[in-house]
């Protein structure tokens, strides 16, 4: 199918017309959105793209570099912790607080990165969750960041305001075209890094470090920066999240949320771009809109609860979006594990030389 | 105070050390790494908990039943999940297993709700001796120490003197040899999932007889038990039971002079161990060739 002829097209940005059209097109899609979707929807939208830059930030170290994470609520924390109290204390304006915050996440990344470089598997995913428990338990036992109490988001202002220019973003809608362009841009980043002599050393090193090694890339070097950069990505999503909220506490990062993100990279496709923002999409959708609503779902809905009454006990039925993210996981490495990207390849090759 | 610190935290490490060998065995038949471990005994506990509560049945009669269920819970899973996994990744596996664990922490809350509940075992926590003055030991303590021992006592026979238990043993050492020699591989992986399950429902009993119980409280007692298994190098039984021992220790030490450092101080204590020894302690390092 897609048949490359010179080394070139390899590293080109975006492959063909018909990607650059249907981008086009589904970005402005994306922009008319707010003109006809209930407001609720924006909101959900908003953690939706927030989920998703974190999503193609994990990819770029699961999928990509091949090092598994499960402390990343733990750069959200910082992304988002760090955004609110660099505004609320120092005065620092959004615009240079946001990358701040993320700068500091990937300074994090880096120092997770040294364990990494001697460890794997299953002690690289310990050595990682228990970064992540770590940053939870001290959000929430230093009172300088709220303590348990949680903390709110100061509004959010995109100028500066010490100069006298403030504009202040009050509505879901106009927090969505921030969001928006922010996630654009670093969507647009992470597949051109790919496309780059870095991002061929984090495939190199996913599919053997000691090839890699081998052909000259530096592992201390490019490990590092793979979870640096996963972090920034992690850090810029939690600091835009903590305004989607406006409240958060720090058992809202806790470990499940590491695993939800984890399974949003899984579920969409391992080392994709697309299957990321897919996977997020889906699993969010999922998480805030359908499974905790499942009671008031039609046919389903009733179902369940019919089950609920005589099996198990109604008001845990709430309890019904983990089982069913649960099912998902498995489900997803049983019978595709390429995620959904691996659906779609399928698709496209079906259609592509149809009717053969 | 000193030697109180010591009895507590060896009692608890004891139960890290239960954990930790379900996760062991797992690791060491079948190469997966169980994070469904704690979810699992939490789901034991918990029928446990319904047998005596709603059938009021001896307390004896219903570990008798839990044990059972919690043989046949591991091997369903072994069974529904992992088995029909073609050629897994090593993160594939983990996501299936995180993916077990949401399933039963889901299907634990529908069925007993969120509250906290109370889970008693004959052996309390607030019944006391003190042998030597100065060292206060509960029969929970007591409790934990013996089953630990007779159940260190049983693997050891288990593993050396039983058709089954050496046949696992070979499964371990190189699964295609022993295919060659007609074990059947695969029902070794299910049963070491049903030994697993059986190790960590028997501590997650006395963890919830000591805190409460609800669908959540196996997390942080399945993370350290993790930390112990990964501690003592996630391959010798008696190594990982240090490596629980040792950890509980190094916990209660410092809860007693950090208190609010407690929970976080085990994982601190890994990542530094795993800088300078990346297999654990008492694993030799497999260093990987082309």
């Amino acid at each position: 199918m897609d048949m490359k002829r010179e080394y070139y097209e390899d590293i080109e940005l975006i492959g063909s017309g018909v990607v650059l059209f249907w981008s086009a097109a589904f970005l402005i899609f994306l922009f008319t959105l707010p003109i006809y979707m209930p407001n609720y929807y924006i909101y959900l939208l908003n953690i939706i793209i927030v989920n998703v830059i974190l999503a193609v930030g994990l990819n770029i170290l699961v999928g990509y570099t091949g090092q598994i994470s499960l402390g990343h609520a733990g750069f959200f924390a910082i992304g988002a912790y760090g955004t609110v109290f660099l505004m609320t204390h120092f005065q620092i304006p959004f615009v240079f607080a946001l990358p701040l915050a993320a700068f500091i996440a990937a300074f994090f990344g880096f120092i997770l990165g040294l364990p990494a470089l001697r460890l794997e598997g299953p002690y690289l995913a310990i050595a990682t969750l228990g970064f992540g428990l770590a940053i939870m338990h001290v959000i929430g036992t230093w009172d300088i960041f709220g303590g348990r109490m949680g903390l709110h988001a100061p509004p959010l202002d995109l100028g500066i305001p010490k100069m006298g220019f403030s504009w202040v973003l009050e509505s879901d809608v106009s927090m969505y075209y921030l969001i928006l362009i922010i996630a654009v841009i670093m969507i647009v980043s992470a597949i051109n890094l790919m496309k780059t002599r870095v991002g061929r050393a984090f495939v190199a090193i996913r599919d053997s470090d000691i090839a890699a090694e081998v052909m000259g890339v530096n592992l201390t070097i490019y490990k590092t920066l793979a979870f640096a950069i996963s972090a920034f990505y992690a850090g810029i999503a939690g600091g835009l999240f903590a305004f989607v909220c406006g409240f958060f506490d720090p058992f809202t990062f806790n470990m499940i949320l590491s695993i939800v993100f984890l399974v949003m990279v899984v579920v969409g496709g391992l080392g994709s771009i697309l299957g990321a923002i897919m996977g997020a999409t889906l699993i969010t959708y999922l998480q805030y809109d359908l499974l905790k609503n499942v009671s008031e779902t039609p046919y389903l809905g009733d179902f369940l609860i019919s089950v609920s009454r005589k099996w198990f006990t109604v008001i845990g039925l709430e309890n019904f979006g983990s089982i069913a993210l649960g099912l998902i996981m498995i489900g997803i490495i049983i019978f595709e594990p390429l995620g959904m990207y691996g659906v779609w390849i399928r698709i496209k090759k079906y259609w592509m030389t149809w009717p053969f | 105070m000193i030697g109180q610190l010591i009895v507590e935290g060896l009692a608890i490490g004891a139960c890290y050390g239960l954990m930790a060998i379900g996760v062991v065995i797992i690791y060491k038949t079948s190469e997966v790494v169980n994070f469904a471990q704690g979810e699992m005994a939490m789901f034991s506990t918990f029928i446990a908990y319904h047998i005596l509560s709603y059938y009021h049945y001896p307390f004896w009669l219903a570990l008798i039943i839990t044990m059972v269920f919690a043989i046949l819970l591991g091997m369903f899973i072994e069974f529904a999940f992992l088995r029909p996994a073609k050629e897994p990744t090593a993160l594939g596996l983990i996501v299936i297993t995180l993916g077990a664990e949401m399933l039963l922490m889901g299907l634990a809350g529908w069925k007993w709700g969120a509250e906290q509940k109370y889970f008693e075992i004959p052996m309390s926590f607030n019944v006391t001796h003190e042998p030597i003055k100065g060292v206060i030991i509960s029969d929970w303590a007591i409790g934990v120490f013996v089953i630990a021992a007779i159940l260190m006592t049983l693997l050891y026979l288990f593993f050396k003197y039983t058709r089954v238990g050496v046949a696992m043993k070979a499964t371990q050492q190189n699964k295609n040899a022993a295919k060659i020699m007609g074990v059947r591989v695969e029902r070794m992986f299910s049963l070491a999932w049903g030994l697993s399950s059986l190790m960590g429902a028997i501590a997650a009993m006395f963890f919830a007889s000591r805190a409460t119980l609800d669908p959540n409280f196996m997390m942080e007692p399945f993370l350290r038990a993790f930390a112990a298994a990964v501690l003592g190098g996630l391959m010798s039984i008696p190594g990982v039971l240090i490596g629980g021992g040792l950890l509980g220790l190094i916990e209660n030490f410092f809860g007693y002079v950090w208190p609010e450092w407690k929970p976080i101080v085990a994982f601190l204590v890994i990542v530094l161990v795993l800088c300078v020894r990346p297999s654990g302690l008492f694993a030799k390092h497999y260093i990987k060739k082309v």
